[in-house]
């Protein structure tokens, strides 16, 4: 059945902003999705609203709305549009959620939408836990015994049957979020209620537990003819337990006989027929108890998930492009396999390696979350590596992680060699080897980050495969692959890297042994090993992933490393012999620009880097370079294999990415070849901290010179260049131990802001204000062992109560690739971005505007000044980010980054400007003045950058905003005034600002003339306040009415109260004091848990006040007064 | 690591594979194929349609789950191939199902298996250049000599490899689904069929199946003759899989000959490339085949696709099928190859590929009541009935 001609347009919903659990895989997929309805000639309605998404560049729809996610919206925007279909199942649970409210409300019946992909139906059958369950049942299988329940005596009488330990499950939330598994009738009241509460149908499924019992996941397609092939399977390296997005897992299943697989492939089709998913995939989550093979069913997701993209960049199986076409009309049969474009695309992959896929964690952004891994999912990020072998596969996953580990073991972080060198911690103390037996027997049973390595010490110390089984409850598949690194850990040790054959040097690279773990093991350094390795002829082949275990010939260049065993060629006429190892690259004549992205996201470097790295392989390829990315980050579109011209899906270590140049070099790194060069700066932190060792090494980094990064980020170097362009920072210096941290901030005077150097995110950043705290920050939140030449920490003033605002700049200033000077060079400010949160905030958590809403002219133009004055000097040629303050009239200088920021997405959507396209262009070579670039004009138009966290994840952390990022995503508002673009991000990051009912004000003694003023307001808006003694006794004086509450410890009710009974909407709360234990952070967990809006700097506690007035301008209906535009209509009227 | 003896594995067209040996060691020659399964080794190894084959599987990572009692397709019991490549031989069982490892079932089966060498890049030689002569070693270890050993091995083509296979005598077979963890029986009418199935080498998930759709199964040596089968008076007979060339089995293609047309007639892989030349059509030998489980068949009967399982060298000409009268009914979507056809006057119809799965997925297992449909109304299947039987299938869960 050919493409659907009875509809015209289509519309997609995003997924919105990143959080834990919804990743930018549903970029990927959205993105995917654009592309194959642009193919199929349809009209794109999108709506989405996170700018740093590829697909709302507004090329990649008909009419791109950045609009909240929500049913109001949507309604709005389907009023307009009057879209034939709408497809829901590509942008996570929170497209398919929305899909459902508007249909629910009778929205799409008004309009006479359609849903196509999975309707109403298919959704409940799937996603109601009791039908699901049915349904499973009426197909023959099994399920736990469960009840449903939507009270806590429900769940009580449940519970007789289902008897402890037991797993709850809260219905529609993301990733798990409010479940968990209980153990005793304490956590079970706990947890239910919670689950009860986060439920948006105040529902949860008590659940038998089978904790301990293999999980696998398939991932399956079926059309409208009901062709139903599997994709994928997964087998999770983790038992059941731990919410499959924080397990390790890998592809394909490793443990099941062809006969049970072969079952469980049964059982998916049975369920996804059952349930009717007419079109498109769905991912199907079993439980399998290894003692006896029983199979259970554990979940469905009836739409694209995060293992639709792990399993299309496991396979090359392109699963949201095809769900989208089957959407449209096709069957699978009609569709090509894009890898082979000979066969179909109706066919099961077979692959021949072994994928691995890591999740990463932020716990230390987070120090009071428990860190214990289950049912609810914590992972930010993950890596993917493809190996031949699992352990290959594994070492490349654990050094794809950039968290300093370099493979399984043999790296700076292992106390087992530390120990063994009679090595200290930083401090002095003895290193923690061999582990204690009860901390390593909890390290082993309770599943968290770092488990792996406290496998490894297991086994270290004697303990047996068997026990090390029983204690994780992971199978013994896996064990003994990791028994096997460490036995093969006395083959390294016994020998040096003198003394090492080519054999063992051989075997260790095929076991995944990275060069610097080789030279941690030899004591020796990275490069001789390397030059040792090369020496002896070892080095990588790069093998295709081609969905068809070379079966057939393979179109797309999409590549992985591995170290394969030669081979040899005899001549039978001559019996000449000759080696050679088995090498896929086809390497072409053309010029190569390689990009390398930013590997796992992680708060800090998420999506926003990933934007631009596929901007640059646009670019490169606009200009006629060939494009070849580099990244290990499954959920991302720079990994999809169509974004560039050759993908190589591996780690982004110096390692890995040296010999992906000098493969594609042709010829000696340093001596001119096909390398046209490497971009570093687009893909955040990751390829920066590359660029020397890729300098030293010979490969050509284009664009800002290493050598410029360096004077940006070296303080000493950089405090001398500010003077010399009599441009001012906060007062500071650099730290190079403890005492002189001491000796920096005596000298500026306290408060101070407190930071290693090289970080990202304001990774371990604190204010501090007294000598007290900055030993308790210098011993404790910086491993103080790190401080010294190498790790330098900042001290700066703290400017109080400053203006922050981040500028993006563009300029050619640098030297050309071919090192000559440029002719005509210049620099661009590509936006002025205002933040809503005073100084001292993390950027990347703070709301930000463009335009500026109140700074002056002239201010903007000395900002700008100051901004050409540093590219000038740094010679920057591409992106540069600059932080100011503003300070009574004056302009500081925080932070210099010469790289693209995360706000690159943001501005560009803001300005209607391809900045990151252009940026890249620049690297390459080309001049901004060729390219036509230019600064815009303040658009007629305000957008307004907010930022979403993950508290609801993290119960009992306090969410007060500081200098540590910690937000995961965010969202954009656009719309013609302040308040209202600033109310629609709001809306966009799911806080509901009131119009009328109760507003709580607790604000710090110096906000308190500010909170009157806005009192006032709210009270001329008919809004009642609420307010604990301290700040009542202010807002009275300033003539505000205010009902005056206890506080929490001396009478009730008191404001706990109100939040639990739904009586207040709208909590204004500068904090004076922190931490979870606070009243105050009792009083901020509470709001965030009930989904309270929590407002906590006084500054957007005013463009708070602006929103909800603007929202009650017009209409008695809030919701009648703001309306949505696609981003054409605001470019085409700018 | 366990140190392990060298072993070699030679082509006939001079590549050489070094890795090390597991299971038995010595000298093994055969025609190399590759296997593209992720899953299903012990059934692969054991099928006799991989008679004179030395088989690479395209999956690294073998032996993870061990071998087992019920997993076996081959009626003795024994391992069909003549040598296993593979990349990495697992370290470790992990299966309750287990009773062995792969290392040590090759051992006792004294069959060769070669490990830790590079099993994409041989086959893509094999892609390439299409499924040669190999051989494979311990004991010989000098790359000339044992590729001129190689070059020298005759080709498949033109030998019947099924009389290493076939049974020496008939013999009954009454058992249904071996193991829990087969698919779940299907329902079917009471009454039983008497069926004659010709051995060549049958996998016995394919006897297993007949029962289950309710065949009283008397099995005949390929050898038999079409007197001494229409003398036990069956309501329909069955032509087994089996190794090699159909061309080369010219007894068996005779008997069919004998038959067609007189009882309905259903065949399996070898079974339907010898019912192809026993009506009169051409078979040719494939560059490199078909061996895997995911190879997409579609059904021009109803239009719906099947992933199959497959194992053949030889395939059926088209033209000169639909010459004699067949219709082809299945389609390989990979290649266009014939994969089934029909033939409505004579009343039978056969498959190229492997509706009992074992290993592989289970979407074909339809055939099997077709056979039994055909054999109620004395048709070939026709589309309703293809229809009918796949419906069915899908609306039994599948399971």
């Amino acid at each position: 059945m050919p493409r659907r001609e009875d509809i015209k347009t289509i519309m997609l919903i995003g997924s919105g902003p990143i959080v834990i659990g919804q990743g930018c895989e549903f970029d990927y997929s959205g993105t995917q999705a654009c592309k194959a309805l642009r193919e199929e000639g349809y009209r794109i309605v999108l709506v989405n609203s996170n700018p740093a998404t590829i697909m709302t560049d507004p090329e990649f729809a008909d009419r791109t709305y950045i609009e909240p996610i929500t049913p109001e919206a949507v309604e709005k925007i389907i009023a307009i549009e009057r879209p034939d279909a709408l497809l829901p199942t590509l942008g996570g649970q929170t497209g398919l959620n929305v899909a459902v409210e508007v249909y629910d409300r009778g929205i799409l019946d008004k309009y006479g939408v359609e849903m196509i992909g999975a309707d109403r139906d298919v959704i409940h059958r799937a996603e109601d836990r009791t039908e699901f369950k049915n349904i499973c049942i009426e197909c023959g299988l099994d399920v736990p015994k469960s009840g449903v329940a939507h009270t806590m005596e429900e769940s009580r009488e449940i519970l007789k049957d289902v008897k402890l330990p037991c797993c709850i499950r809260p219905a529609y939330t993301l990733g798990g979020t409010g479940g968990g598994f209980v153990f005793n009738m304490e956590e079970f009241e706990e947890i239910c209620q919670r689950g009860l509460d986060y439920s948006p149908i105040s529902e949860i499924l008590i659940e038998e537990s089978v904790l301990g019992w293999k999980e696998y996941e398939l991932e399956v397609m079926r059309d409208r003819k009901d062709n139903v092939v599997i994709v994928c399977s997964i087998e999770n390296f983790d038992a059941m337990g731990v919410h499959t997005g924080d397990s390790i897992t890998v592809a394909p299943s490793q443990t099941l006989s062809d006969k049970e697989y072969q079952i469980m492939r049964d059982a998916s089709l049975a369920i996804i027929r059952k349930v009717g998913v007419e079109t498109g995939g769905s991912n199907i989550q079993f439980a399998v108890n290894p003692k006896n093979g029983k199979m259970i069913v554990v979940e469905m997701n009836p739409r694209v998930s995060r293992s639709s993209a792990l399993a299309s960049k496991a396979t090359g199986f392109p699963i949201a492009k095809i769900a989208t076409k089957l959407a449209c009309g096709y069957t699978l049969d009609e569709l090509p396999n894009d890898i082979t474009r000979e066969t179909p695309a109706c066919f099961e992959p077979t692959i021949d390696y072994c994928v691995t896929k890591i999740p990463r964690w932020t716990f230390e952004k987070f120090p009071e979350a428990d860190e214990t891994l289950g049912t609810q999912m914590k992972s930010v990020g993950e890596a993917m590596s493809i190996g031949r072998t699992f352990k290959e596969s594994l070492q490349k996953g654990i050094r794809s992680m950039e968290v300093k580990r370099y493979g399984l073991g043999l790296d700076g972080a292992d106390k087992w060699l530390s120990a063994k060198r009679g090595e200290t911690t930083g401090s002095g103390e003895p290193i923690d080897y061999p582990i204690e037996e009860s901390k390593l027997n909890r390290k082993l049973s309770v599943p968290s980050q770092g488990r792996m390595y406290y496998i490894r010490y297991a086994l270290k110390m004697g303990m047996s495969v068997e026990e090390v089984c029983e204690k994780t409850m992971i199978d013994p598949w896996f064990i003994v692959h990791l028994k096997e690194l460490v036995d093969f850990e006395d083959v390294l040790e016994a020998t040096s890297l003198e003394a090492v054959d080519e054999a063992t040097l051989r075997e260790a690279k095929e076991l995944g042994y990275s060069d610097i773990q080789l030279s941690t093991i030899w004591q020796a350094c990275p490069d001789a090993v390397r030059a040792k390795r090369k020496a002896l002829g070892i080095e990588p082949v790069y093998k295709l992933v081609d969905t068809c275990s070379a079966e057939f010939e393979a179109a797309t260049p999409y590549y992985y490393s591995t170290y394969e065993t030669p081979l040899k060629t005899v001549d039978p006429a001559t019996g000449e012999v000759t080696e050679f190892v088995d090498d896929e690259v086809r390497v072409t004549d053309k010029k190569k620009i390689v990009i390398l992205g930013g590997g796992p996201n992680r708060i800090g470097q998420g999506i926003e880097f990933d934007y631009c790295c596929v901007h640059a392989a646009f670019a490169a390829q606009e200009l006629g370079y060939e494009a070849v990315m580099v990244n290990s980050n499954p959920e991302t579109v720079s990994t999809d294999y169509d974004t560039s011209d050759l993908l190589f899906f591996e780690p982004l270590t110096l390692e890995d990415v040296l010999n992906i140049c000098e493969r594609l070099n042709g010829a000696p790194l340093g001596e001119e070849g096909l390398l046209h060069g490497v971009i570093v700066h687009l893909g955040g932190q990751t390829p920066l901290n590359l660029a020397r060792g890729l300098e030293a090494h010979g490969v050509p980094i284009i664009g800002t010179s290493p050598e410029s990064i360096d004077l940006a980020e070296d303080r000493e170097r950089f405090g001398v260049m500010i003077d010399e362009l009599k441009l001012q920072c906060p007062p500071g210096s650099t730290a190079y131990s403890v005492e002189d941290a001491r000796k920096v901030a005596a000298g500026i005077g306290y408060p101070v802001l407190v930071r290693p150097s090289y970080v990202l995110g304001g990774r371990a950043m604190e204010i501090v204000s007294d000598e007290q705290q900055l030993d308790i920050y210098m011993t404790k939140a910086v491993d103080a062992s790190t401080v010294g030449r190498d790790h330098p920490i900042l001290v700066d003033k703290f400017l109080d109560n400053a203006t922050e605002v981040d500028v993006d700049c563009l300029s050619d200033y640098g030297l050309l690739p071919d090192g000559s000077k440029p002719t005509n060079p210049m620099a661009i400010v590509c936006g002025v971005l205002e933040h809503i949160e005073e100084a001292g905030i993390h950027s990347g958590d703070s709301a930000c505007a463009i335009p500026p809403y109140s700074l002056t002219p002239e201010i903007i133009a000395e900002i700008k000044r100051q901004a050409y004055a540093l590219a000038e000097r740094l010679m920057v040629r591409g992106l540069m980010n600059i932080q100011f303050a503003v300070k009574d009239g004056e302009v500081y200088i925080i932070e210099v980054n010469p790289r693209a920021s995360r706000t690159v997405p943001f501005v560009s959507k803001a300005t209607a400007q391809p900045w990151a396209k252009l940026a890249a262009k620049v690297m390459a070579g080309c001049a901004l003045e060729d390219l036509g670039a230019a600064e815009v004009a303040d658009p007629p138009y305000t957008s307004v950058k907010e930022s979403v966290f993950p508290f609801t994840k993290f119960p009992g952390v306090d969410v007060v905003l500081g200098p540590e990022m910690r937000s995961t995503g965010e969202v954009m508002g656009i719309d013609t005034n302040f308040g209202l673009a600033f109310g629609k991000g709001q809306m966009a990051a799911s806080t509901k600002l009131p119009t009328s009912g109760t507003i709580f004000l607790s604000v710090f003694n110096l906000d308190q003339p500010i909170a009157a003023k806005l009192a006032t307001q709210l009270v001329e808006m008919g809004f009642e306040i609420v307010a604990t003694e301290g700040t009542a006794r202010a807002l009275t004086e300033a003539n505000v009415p205010v009902r005056v509450l206890p506080k929490i410890s001396e009478g009730r009710p008191n404001i706990l109260d109100l939040i639990k009974n739904g009586e207040v909407d709208l909590i204004l709360n500068t904090p004076t004091k922190r931490g979870p234990q606070t009243d105050e952070g009792k009083i901020r967990a509470m709001a965030t848990l009930h989904q309270i809006p929590l407002i906590t700097t006084i500054t957007g506690a005013e463009a708070t006040v602006k929103a909800i007035a603007a929202f009650r301008e017009g209409g008695p209906n809030p919701d009648d007064n703001w309306t949505v535009r696609p981003l054409q209509d605001y470019y085409a009227n700018a | 690591m366990t140190q392990r003896n060298v072993c070699k594995l030679a082509l006939a067209d001079g590549l050489v594979l070094t890795g090390e040996s597991f299971g038995a060691t010595g000298t093994s020659e055969g025609e190399v194929v590759f296997n593209t399964g992720l899953m299903g080794y012990q059934e692969v190894l054991t099928d006799p349609s991989y008679t004179g084959q030395i088989v690479t599987m395209t999956y690294p990572l073998i032996g993870n789950y061990g071998v087992n009692t019920e997993d076996i397709e081959a009626r003795n019991g024994k391992v069909q191939v003549r040598a296993f490549v593979i990349k990495e031989l697992s370290p470790v069982v992990s299966s309750f199902r287990a009773n062995s490892s792969l290392h040590d079932y090759l051992a006792a089966e004294g069959v060769i298996g070669i490990c830790n060498v590079d099993t994409r890049a041989l086959t893509k030689r094999l892609r390439t250049a299409g499924a040669m002569s190999g051989i494979i070693s311990t004991e010989i270890l000098d790359d000339v000599e044992l590729v001129k050993r190689a070059a020298a091995i005759e080709s498949m083509a033109g030998s019947d490899f099924v009389k290493d296979v076939r049974p020496e005598a008939g013999y009954d077979w009454a058992e249904g689904y071996n193991s829990e963890f087969a698919q779940a029986h299907r329902a079917h009418g009471e009454k039983t069929y008497k069926v004659v199935a010709i051995d060549c080498g049958a996998k016995v998930n394919i006897l297993r199946n007949l029962v289950e759709c309710g065949c009283d199964l008397q099995v005949v040596p390929a050898t038999a003759t079409a007197e001494e089968i229409l003398a036990m008076e069956p309501d329909g007979v069955f032509v087994s899989n089996g190794p090699g060339d159909p061309s080369a089995v010219e007894y068996t293609v005779e008997t069919l000959k004998g038959l067609i047309g007189k009882v309905p007639m259903f065949g399996i892989c070898l079974g339907h490339q010898m019912l192809s030349l026993a009506l009169g059509a051409k078979t040719y030998k494939l560059k490199f085949g078909h061996r895997g489980c995911n190879h997409p068949v579609r059904n021009e009967a109803t239009g719906k696709v099947e992933i199959t399982s497959q194992n053949h060298g030889f395939a059926v000409d088209r033209e000169s099928i639909e010459a004699v009268g067949g219709v082809i009914s299945h389609i390989n979507l990979n290649d266009q190859t014939v994969s089934g056809f029909t033939h409505p006057e004579k009343c039978l119809f056969s498959v190229q590929y492997h509706p009992e799965a074992s290993p592989g997925p289970h979407d074909a297992t339809y055939l099997f009541d077709c056979f039994r449909t055909m054999m109620e109304t004395g048709n070939a299947p026709t589309p309703e009935d293809m229809a009918t039987a796949q419906d069915k299938l899908a609306k039994a869960g599948h399971i």
